[in-house]
């Protein structure tokens, strides 16, 4: 991995149980791609469900959202500020998706993302998950969010 | 362009992104659009979009900041297509 994408991927906010990035294969101005695989004993299996483990949708949305709008949206942010300081918060704000599969412990996704439109902060893409050992599509959808800056959360 | 013509056409644009329709019914100038339509903030972008769409007009980073209220938005509005 590039060391830029690196660094994208370590200015992330989450940490692990919640980090679902394994890897950036490319960002660009267009959009963003990278992978990340279900552990076999990650915390939601407990309850989801017991004995029967299945990635929940909303954990779904949450690894297309990681990658497809917060690693995109920083890399997309930091463009904008160059070298300003700024300590950068992303909001998810919706999503419209639809769930084509299953997904189970230690399935490897990729998904790729592909803006709609970056304006006034907010970044709208259409964000795509397949399974890579598969070759399954398993859930497609639009997504936003924007980024903002930590001083204007409170506003 | 008449102001009152852009309302109409304006409170069309914002019907989708107001959570409680009701509203619209006797939408004022005064109404703002975050707190007292309840938008999502991240839909006026929406909205912008679609206003630059509809009037063929760009609106700036700043001037977003100026259309809190209807009567705001339909003066922003008014302003950029006056100066086509």
């Amino acid at each position: 991995m590039r060391q830029s994408l690196k660094e994208i991927i370590e200015a992330l906010p989450y940490q692990p149980p919640f980090l679902f990035v394994d890897a950036l294969e490319e960002i660009t101005e267009n959009g963003s791609k990278g992978y990340y695989q279900l552990k076999k004993d990650e915390y939601f299996y407990q309850g989801h469900f017991p004995n029967n483990p299945i990635t929940p949708g909303v954990i779904l949305i949450e690894i297309m959202a990681q990658i497809g709008l917060v690693c995109y949206g920083i890399y997309l942010a930091k463009e904008k500020l160059k070298d300003q300081e700024a300590l950068l918060v992303p909001i998810f704000t919706s999503a419209a998706v639809d769930f084509l599969g299953p997904v189970y412990p230690e399935d490897q996704l990729e998904v790729t993302s592909e803006k709609i439109y970056y304006r006034f902060n907010k970044l709208k893409c259409l964000v795509t998950c397949k399974n890579i050992l598969t070759n399954q599509l398993i859930c497609k959808g639009v997504f936003s969010g924007m980024i903002v800056n930590k001083d204007k959360i409170d506003q | 362009m008449d102001k009152n013509k852009i309302q109409e056409e304006l409170k069309n644009i914002i019907a989708i992104y107001v959570p409680e329709k009701e509203i619209l019914d006797n939408l004022t100038l005064e109404h703002d659009l975050i707190n007292d339509l309840k938008i999502n903030s991240a839909h006026i972008v929406d909205i912008v979009l679609d206003v630059e769409e509809k009037y063929d007009i760009m609106i700036e980073d700043d001037v977003i900041m100026q259309m809190g209220t209807i009567g705001q938005a339909i003066d922003v509005i008014h302003g950029k297509v006056q100066e086509k």
